[in-house]
């Protein structure tokens, strides 16, 4: 095992000065997705704890894969494999993604097998840097670039606030078995609470960190989009579990749960709201991840609201819906963005209102995006429904916590996620609506080929797994019962019952593969039934429309003005809660009767995040910058002063401590 | 054996009685408004029309329209073949869990939503949007009011909260009559019924149902129609499952139970057909735009519901 890890690496290693060269950029990506895979195959079987010869001297670099790592490795194989493949079958990348790129996967991977802190913060960081030079390689100037700067901005603040936890955390040495032998305490674990939500959680796109997301993750290539948006928040999230979980020790208070509960359904609400408010179909995939993000965090407090109340079934029903969800966005997120990835290339554009009637030209990437976007919406019998029926159930098992603000948390999280939820679907059916079905808005869309070769290999290989997800999540789930015994105890056991997943005995009970046999055998019945009786076979002719009148010969697509546009569909949901999301502007222009010039509307909005956020912190920063400029104009007098009183101050301090 | 029997009677109880059940709506609101109002069996005798004719598709409409009336109505049809009628246990029983009949409708609403889109006509578009739009909020008052009934009895499977509120440990609560307003409301709202929608009107800017059904025609037609039936009979069926759990057949009882416990689903649709048509002759339909706030307002009914039950079961 350790050969195979070694090998991987280094073939990494040497992908990427193949990459930075530019020769046979086709190579590298098939190579990656080899290496990635043997990596892939080492979260599979585990890797037993080794330390290797290198590293600082007070603390040589360890690594392992245990259940936990293991099952986020195969999750990052599984996301990187079509990724590659579709990277392969793209043009070549510029130099500095082709260098980029493997080290992108081998950071993600050092962070997963890593059983030291060192060794865990270098891996992190090493992601976050090759991923903002995937960014920044693609963007010279312009929006994209500042995109990848506010992103490095957050990766830089994410890095800070991980070094401190697991500073905090370190207590007695850097190694993990040292770490969980000593666990955190008093002010030291909210410490480490405070500064893990920070770091992972900005990593994650918690609000309110999560304005870089829905820039950074689009603004880069599709492969690099959907590895972003598929694996790195997911190493985000192992951050968090790793971290708050393991290394925090069994013994934290319950209420360590609730502020991850609430940031994780504010998320889900916001992200589920902007994708159905965005323009761009990266966009609105990106913003599906932080919905996502939002529900696996929420799940991942609700396991330590239980693990605190003693109540370790629904733990790891949380904890399974937090892992199992994982696991099923990895896939359908993937499918998604190399699917609108195959769209931009094949018909040119981003903006769903040049887009529209692609399901005819398109049947195998249509095919592909729908089952992507059926599962994100969380529709039975489909990978997304039985990972949200799990959070759905833990949270409605709230109640069995005996105390009531718990309880009344518990209702509201449903409703918000609930909310959510409904807020996905919505966002799903107009992505698919707009780029898929209707007619085409541009002639360029008219004529754009279907996916084919590698390209649609790429695709077919997360469809598949998506597919195969559905039906057989119990069999997944059953994947789970190492990573939840390693973290929540040796009693606990993944809530499943041979193929069904059951919260106990007597308990709620979910059989996704019979719900899938049964749908079938019911849609055939009625197939059956129906045609016997109407044999006919359909007829074409122009719509109806409620009596629109045909168009002119000049638009054979028809009218375009006359299909509903993105923001038009987004209108009822931006009109009764798009305030909560964005600080909306709308600009109309009304004409006088009788003009002939058009009246316009003009809709957008910043996100909150942004104005409440951001901008005043820049504004804040720039007025202390101000102030402190202002020291620069004083006389020689105030200086020695300002140095005297320094000094003061720091004996003070130091006659404070040596008392203390 | 009888609760394979029971689930096929029940099945077939569910596609013949749906048509009849918008008849029966339909006839008794033309009663209510003075009119003589067409034969209750008038739904069933359009669905057998339009099977015989010819379907015409758009121009732009793709595999979807004809795909996705099946996918509908088999998703829906799953979902009614879980909400018991006359009989508890039944061979599908166990599965009949109240999220995955949630989830059902729910990928037949996407189903309709995706029919809208299907020809590009600006219709289709705006319906689908806006029915989106009120499964969003429609969506966490159910959830909520779920959560309701599985303090109350421990378990979100229909069969066990039907059979344990149908026992009469529970006692008649204050919140389950908040959870019943708030599952009315959720109900007007998923079958477009005033005041959100109404099911009579073609006119073309009010409409969201209908809208996403201009293009269908023949076969397709017949298809919808009778997934909007069962629909509304699935949701009937859940709320007299639900509070009115009365006089259902147990499982493993004989067919006198049966039949018993039909006459009483029977009386119960009934009433509940009734008081939709007297509550759809007697109100407006609202603006589009205020919808999410009648739907918000379940929403808090069915908070509201849970924070009492939480607060009652507490002291208790």
């Amino acid at each position: 095992m350790l050969t195979l890890l070694g090998v991987s690496f280094v073939a990494l290693l040497a992908l990427s000065a193949l990459g930075a060269s530019g020769r046979a950029p086709r190579l590298m990506f098939l190579g990656s997705a080899a290496a990635i895979s043997g990596l892939g195959l080492v979260g599979f079987l585990g890797l037993p704890a080794t330390s290797l010869g290198f590293g600082p001297p007070w603390a040589p670099a360890q690594i392992a894969v245990d259940a936990l790592g293991g099952w986020f490795l195969i999750i990052l194989a599984l996301v990187a494999v079509p990724s590659c493949l579709f990277a392969a079958a793209s043009p070549p990348p510029p130099r500095a993604e082709g260098a980029a790129f493997p080290l992108f996967l081998a950071g993600m991977a050092l962070t997963l097998i890593a059983a030291d802190g060192f060794t865990l913060l270098l891996g992190f960081e090493v992601m976050s840097l090759a991923s903002w030079s995937l960014i920044a390689a693609r963007h010279a100037a312009g929006v994209g670039r500042r995109a990848a700067r506010l992103y490095l901005a957050f990766a830089a603040f994410s890095g800070i606030c991980l070094i401190g936890a697991v500073a905090l955390l370190a207590g007695s040495g850097l190694g993990f078995a040292a770490m969980r032998g000593a666990p955190p305490e008093g002010w030291r674990a909210a410490g480490v609470l405070v500064l893990v939500l920070l770091g992972a959680g900005s990593k994650a796109g918690l609000v309110p960190f999560h304005v870089w997301l829905p820039l950074a993750h689009p603004a880069a290539a599709t492969p690099v989009s959907a590895l972003m948006s598929g694996a790195m928040v997911k190493i985000a999230l192992y951050m968090m579990i790793r971290l708050l979980f393991d290394l925090g020790g069994a013994s934290q208070p319950a209420w360590w749960g609730l502020p991850l509960i609430a940031l994780g359904v504010v998320t889900a609400l916001i992200g589920a709201l902007r994708a159905n408010l965005e323009r761009d179909t990266k966009s609105i995939l990106a913003c599906s991840t932080l919905e996502n993000m939002g529900l696996m965090t929420a799940a991942l407090g609700l396991a330590l609201v239980y693990r605190g109340a003693d109540l370790l079934p629904l733990a790891s029903v949380a904890l399974a819906a937090a892992l199992l969800h994982a696991l099923n966005h990895a896939g359908f997120k993937t499918l998604l963005f190399l699917c609108m990835g195959a769209v931009y290339s094949l018909a040119g554009s981003r903006d769903p209102d040049r887009l529209g009637g692609l399901i005819h030209r398109m049947p195998w990437v249509a095919g592909c995006a729908m089952l992507g976007a059926l599962s994100a919406a969380a529709l039975p019998p489909l990978s997304g429904f039985a990972s949200e029926w799990l959070l759905l159930q833990a949270l409605i098992q709230g109640f069995r916590v005996s105390d009531m603000s718990v309880q009344l948390i518990a209702a509201v999280s449903l409703a918000v996620v609930g909310m959510a939820m409904g807020l996905a679907a919505a966002a799903m059916v107009r992505l698919v609506g707009l780029v898929f079905l209707g007619r085409p808005r541009m002639p360029r869309g008219a004529g754009a080929p279907d996916a084919s070769g590698l390209m649609r290999a790429a695709l077919l290989l997360p469809a598949g797994l998506t597919l195969l997800l559905g039906p057989l999540a119990a069999v997944a789930l059953g994947g789970l019962d190492g990573p939840i015994r390693q973290v929540l105890g040796a009693q606990a056991a993944a809530p499943r019952f041979g193929l069904e997943l059951a919260l106990g005995d007597g308990g709620s009970r979910y059989m996704p593969g019979l719900v899938a046999l049964l749908l079938l055998l019911v849609i055939g019945a009625v197939f059956w039934l129906v045609r016997r009786r109407s044999p006919l076979a359909p007829s074409h002719g122009p719509a109806w429309d409620c009596g629109f009148m045909p168009p002119p010969p000049h638009l054979p697509f028809g009218d375009p003005l006359s299909q509903v546009s993105a923001q038009g569909l987004a209108q009822p949901i931006r009109r009764s809660l798009g305030h909560l999301a964005i600080a909306p502007r709308e600009a109309l222009v009304s004409q006088p009767p009788g003009a002939a010039a058009p009246a316009t509307l003009r809709v957008g909005g910043r996100d909150r995040g942004l104005t409440r956020f951001l901008y005043p912190l820049a504004r804040a920063c720039r007025a202390l910058a101000r102030e402190a400029e202002l020291l620069r104009g004083l006389s020689l007098r105030f200086y020695l002063s300002l140095t005297f009183g320094t000094l003061i101050l720091l004996l003070a301090l130091v006659a404070v401590l040596e008392r203390g | 054996m009888g609760g394979f029997l029971t689930q096929l009677l029940h099945v077939a109880l569910m596609l013949a009685a749906a048509p009849l059940l918008v008849g029966v709506v339909r006839w008794l609101k033309s009663r209510l408004l003075g009119r003589r109002g067409a034969h209750p069996m008038q739904p069933w005798r359009d669905l057998l029309k339009l099977l015989r004719k010819r379907p015409v598709l758009a121009d732009g409409a793709s595999l979807i329209s004809r795909a996705a009336p099946y996918l509908a109505l088999g998703a829906t049809l799953l979902a009614a073949a879980l909400v018991p009628s006359f009989a508890f246990g039944m061979a599908l029983a166990p599965m009949a869990d109240l999220l995955l009949i949630g989830g059902l409708l729910a990928l037949a609403r996407v189903a309709l939503a995706l029919n809208g889109h299907d020809a590009g006509t600006p219709f289709g578009g705006l319906g689908a949007a806006r029915e989106m739009t009120f499964a969003v909020f429609a969506e966490p008052a159910l959830l909520v009011c779920v959560m309701v009934f599985a303090v109350l009895i421990g378990s979100t499977n229909l069969n066990a909260i039907g059979h344990g509120l149908a026992d009469g440990q529970m006692g008649w609560r204050v919140s389950l009559l908040f959870a019943l307003v708030a599952l009315t409301a959720v109900a007007l709202a998923e079958n477009a019924r005033v005041p959100v929608d109404n099911p009579a009107t073609h006119l073309e800017l009010t409409m969201v149902h209908e809208a996403m059904l201009l293009e269908a025609s023949g076969r397709h037609l017949a298809l919808w129609e009778m997934q909007a039936a069962l629909k509304l009979l699935v949701w009937l069926g859940l709320l007299a499952a639900l509070f009115l759990p009365f006089g259902t057949a147990a499982p493993g009882s004989g067919p006198f139970a049966w039949v018993l416990g039909l006459l009483l689903w029977v009386a119960k649709i009934g009433l509940l057909a009734l008081a939709l048509a007297v509550f759809e002759s007697a109100i407006a339909k609202m603006r589009v735009l205020r919808v999410p706030e009648f739907l918000g307002a379940a929403l808090m009914l069915a908070l509201l519901a849970a924070a009492l039950i939480f607060v009652s079961t507490g002291l208790a």
